[in-house]
């Protein structure tokens, strides 16, 4: 295999829009949906004359980005203009942060297979977002401005990443970071978290990067795993056949799974950046810093922490459950109802999880304490976890309190040695060839038996004792 | 004409006071000789209806004791660059030919908050691009003193309006002297105020770091009223700056004895007409007479001002007008085949030569190959030059030098683009520096024109250069 003889080192470029009332330089609200060009005024539509005013909600905003991502936060940053002509864009100017990025030198620890690994995070500055084009093919190029001035950051990865899988995990980890702080909605579907790649493969061992290629605007997770994928057995092959990779920006094909080229950058591709007259250093007090560090809600990595000290989760069930705060939440208000967390997370990982699969994030309709009820039923071995699964099920169609099902419908685990010997015997007699089979040796006709009962009682036997009881009527 | 015409923002309060005249008979009045003039070349625009109703309204609320302020129902005239809702606003370029603003300038909000009525929108150098109001795409404006030779530039029209009592006071813009120039070429009293005295919000932009809207009066009285009007800090212009509302007139009239005056003798060493020297120095001699010290001050890093300026507008300039791509609003080129087509063509039309020229420039030297070695260099000479000034300004309190070095030119005079750069010498100093500068007539130079003497003071001693102004002012009245 070729490919086992080259490496790639991918750097994200990950834009999210920030969940501001107002878009970063003038009042107008941010609003996803709302009708064309309804959601502008003179400053964001660029009019001549008009002068931006920067919203203070969104460097909080950027500043906690900065802080769950453990960046240094520069006191003193400001905002560059980044030139270039587009419809889109009708200042003909993207007002950014190019020469003193807001935060830098920052970090987020992923979890991979070969265990734990630290990704470096460059820089996050914030930045107006764009308009939208609509293509029609009747009326030809329409233009909404709505969304010119929406806040945005952009999170530079270092070029750490070495996998399709640990672009994938360090998607889902800065994703689930941003939830936490609440700062904007992630959506990839609304655009409210687009991801750039730039992927450069070397030959394994060799010091210096190979030539980067970018490829822009990838809507999934799974499509950003995919190129990646892709774009490194392409640039291998190329490698290998001794042919050079061109510096270029390309688009992923999600029908097809392959990228191809957009743009060959050029070295006339110049923004002509320069400090943005209109606006004044931006400055944000040490003493503002820390305020809004002591605002942070709990991060995931530290209820992880928690999780494993406090409930005595196990490090790969603390981590499943903090990695969607949607999750965590929910976790967190029905392990308040139960003496049994460890249960409450087994049955959130191995059945809600599989339950609410479809949705982009977890999604129950059980409530909290109707979940920690069950949780109880189980660890106090008043239900056995066939019925368990039962039940979840029914909750998940209908939410009410299980012990009231158990109650109605008798669903209790039966744990009375003296019944389970009469369903046993029972069960033997139907079947006589078990007991032979069982005293020749064959001690999977045991559980012939126990499937029997469990069949008789619905379910509700204690395997435990069952199996003790049935062994001993067998011998 | 009439002698009512001839009379300033003060005067007319105090007629209107007296109810000498409605506003309506004055606005009727400058709208007649407007109307008489037009072939000066003074405004692109009259909104005759509009000031007629407002002047009317005017006079209905001084009848009814509600009117709002000393200067309510008095009419101005406005630089063609800032924006007027619902009344076009060109900045004298084909581009904008046909652009109307959906909003008002900070500016204007303010002066309607004091009454005033909006006459017009005076003629400039397109996109405030020049010296003379010649890149104007609806013809120069004539000088009223002598209609062959320019108004200046690139406030020419708000000048000339003032001069040729068109109106009784104007607003123009000042990036690299553009109201001081006029001013001194016109005979009238521009003032650049501090950077981040007076709203640019609604300023149709330049050079943001460096431009300031300033007022054009008759005298130094009515410069510090309206400039009372216009400035203020504005949330919506964030280089604002945050300080007390100042009634700049409250110094007037003091003496100015011990007031230490400091002429630069790196300007001195320039090229200036034997009349614009003589000008200067008999305005000093009047200040030493009456008790000011005369001093003569070092500012080194002028010989670097005006490149850096160059570079650093340019460059400015060259981002502000990329939005005019035909797209939403102003020119658009036909029979376009594709989007880059339409941007091309679209600006190669609407823009004129001297536009196209800085954007040329101004695009250079932003370039990723270009930047360091001169639009970063050109900040740092920026740098250097606040710093000649706070040292000079240990010294003295105000400077005095010339505004231009020679009366106002003939129209249509060939020069190269770096000749009529060179004549902004005197003024690009102040603008870089960001400091307030005064232009003030200082008597008549050869074929009977005027000249103007400047005065630059530290950051916010707006009140200091018109004391000083005045008492300049005075010998003209012969006190």
């Amino acid at each position: 295999m070729i490919y086992e003889k080259y490496e790639m080192a991918v750097g994200l470029e990950v834009h999210i829009e920030l969940s501001t009332a107002t878009k970063i330089f003038c009042s107008c609200p941010v609003s996803f949906g709302a009708p064309p060009n309804s959601a502008c005024c003179p400053v964001c539509m660029g009019l001549p004359g008009s002068l931006p005013t920067l919203n203070k909600k969104a460097v909080e905003y950027a500043v906690m980005a900065g802080l769950a991502t453990n960046c240094h936060i520069s006191e003193c940053s400001g905002f560059d203009r980044k030139n270039y002509f587009y419809p889109d864009l009708p200042k003909a100017y993207q007002i950014t942060q190019y020469y003193t990025p807001l935060c830098r030198d920052g970090y987020l620890d992923i979890d991979t297979e070969d265990g734990e690994r630290r990704i470096g995070i460059t820089r996050i500055h914030l930045e107006e977002d764009a308009g939208k084009l609509i293509h029609d093919k009747g009326c030809g190029t329409m233009i909404d401005l709505n969304r010119c001035g929406v806040p945005l950051i952009e999170i530079v990865s270092s070029p750490d990443i070495h996998s399709p899988a640990e672009v994938k995990a360090y998607l889902k980890k800065l994703r689930a970071v941003i939830l936490y702080t609440g700062i904007s909605d992630c959506k990839m579907n609304e655009g409210s978290l687009r991801c750039d790649v730039n992927i450069s493969v070397s030959r394994k061992g060799d010091t210096t990067l190979g030539t980067r290629c970018e490829i822009k605007n990838l809507n999934s997770f799974n499509f950003a795993a995919k190129a990646v994928e892709y774009e490194f057995r392409r640039q291998a092959e190329a490698l290998e056949r001794g042919d050079t990779v061109i510096s270029e920006t390309r688009r992923f094909d999600p029908h097809t799974g392959k990228t191809y080229t957009m743009r060959v950058k050029e070295s006339g591709e110049d923004y002509r950046y320069f400090p943005e007259p209109d606006l004044p250093p931006l400055e944000v007090s040490s003493e503002i810093i820390e305020a809004i560090r002591q605002s942070l809600p709990k991060l995931p990595d530290e209820r992880k922490r928690q999780y494993i000290s406090d409930y005595s989760l196990s490090a790969y069930d603390a981590s499943v459950i903090t990695a969607d705060k949607d999750m965590s939440d929910y976790f967190e208000a029905a392990a308040a109802h139960t003496r049994h967390p460890k249960i409450l997370a087994n049955i959130m990982i191995s059945e809600l999880l599989a339950l609410s699969a479809e949705a982009e994030s977890f999604e129950c309709p059980i409530s909290p304490s109707n979940l920690a009820s069950l949780a109880e039923l189980v660890g106090a071995g008043e239900i056995n976890s066939s019925v368990a699964k039962k039940l979840l099920r029914r909750l998940w169609e209908r939410d009410e309190d299980p012990r009231e099902i158990v109650k109605r419908e008798g669903l209790e685990q039966i744990r009375d040695a003296a019944i389970l010997q009469k369903y046993a015997e029972e069960a033997i007699a139907q079947n006589p060839r078990a007991a032979e089979d069982y005293r020749a040796g064959k001690r999977h006709a045991a559980k012939a038996v126990v499937g029997k009962v469990m069949a008789l009682t619905q379910g509700r036997a204690d395997p435990v004792l069952l199996t003790e009881i049935v062994e001993k009527a067998l011998s | 004409m009439s002698e009512l015409l001839k009379r300033g923002l003060v005067e007319h309060a105090e007629a209107l006071e007296k109810k000498e005249y409605s506003s309506h008979e004055l606005v009727e009045a400058y709208l007649s000789r407007i109307e008489k003039r037009a072939d000066m070349g003074t405004f692109i625009t009259v909104d005759r209806e509009n000031a007629l109703k407002n002047a009317l309204d005017a006079d209905q609320r001084r009848a009814t004791g509600k009117a709002l302020g000393r200067f309510d129902g008095i009419p101005i005239a406005l630089k063609d660059n800032i924006c007027t809702e619902g009344l076009r606003t060109t900045c004298a370029s084909k581009m904008l030919c046909d652009y109307t603003p959906p909003y008002n300038a900070t500016v204007i909000s303010r002066l309607r908050r004091a009454g005033l009525i909006l006459l017009g929108k005076t003629n400039m150098d397109e996109f405030s691009m020049g010296s003379s109001t010649e890149s104007s795409a609806f013809g120069a404006t004539k000088n009223p003193r002598d209609p062959l030779r320019v108004a200046g530039g690139s406030s020419g029209g708000s000048a000339a309006a003032v001069a040729d009592c068109q109106a009784p006071i104007a607003l123009g813009s000042d990036t690299g002297g553009s109201v001081r120039q006029p001013s001194a070429f016109c005979g009238c009293v521009g003032m650049k105020p501090t950077y981040g005295r007076v709203s640019r919000y609604g300023l149709v932009a330049f050079s943001p770091s460096i431009e300031q809207i300033g007022p054009i009066t008759k005298n130094i009285r009515d410069n510090a009223e309206l400039l009372s009007i216009i400035s203020g800090h504005d949330k919506m212009d964030s280089t604002t700056l945050r300080c007390e509302r100042e009634d700049f007139s409250a110094d007037i009239g003091k003496d100015i004895k011990g007031v230490r005056i400091g002429l630069p003798k790196e300007l001195f060493e320039l090229d200036m007409s034997d009349t614009v020297r003589e000008g200067v120095m008999g305005a000093a001699e009047i200040y030493r007479q009456r008790g000011a010290a005369i001093k003569t001050v070092s500012l080194p890093s002028l010989r670097y001002a005006l490149s850096a300026y160059y570079i650093i507008s340019a460059a400015e300039a060259s981002s502000n007008l990329a939005r005019f791509d035909g797209i939403r609003y102003g020119h658009r080129a036909e029979d376009i085949e594709n989007i880059d087509e339409l941007f091309r063509r679209s600006r190669s039309e609407g823009f004129g030569d001297e536009v196209k020229r800085r954007i040329m420039l101004g695009t250079f030297v932003l370039s990723a190959g270009h930047r360091d070695e001169f639009y970063r260099r050109a900040l740092s000479v920026k740098e250097l030059v606040r710093k000649d000034f706070d040292a000079a300004f240990c010294e003295c309190d105000v400077i005095l030098c010339p505004v231009a070095p020679t009366v106002a030119p003939k129209l249509g005079e060939k020069r190269s683009p770096t000749e009529i750069y060179r004549t902004d010498a005197f003024c690009v100093p102040a603008s870089i520096a960001g400091l307030p500068a005064l232009s003030i007539p200082s008597g008549l130079g050869e074929n009977s024109m005027p000249v103007g003497v400047q005065l630059i003071a530290p950051a916010l001693s707006e009140a200091l250069l018109y004391r000083v102004g005045a008492a300049l002012e005075a010998r003209k009245e012969g006190v």
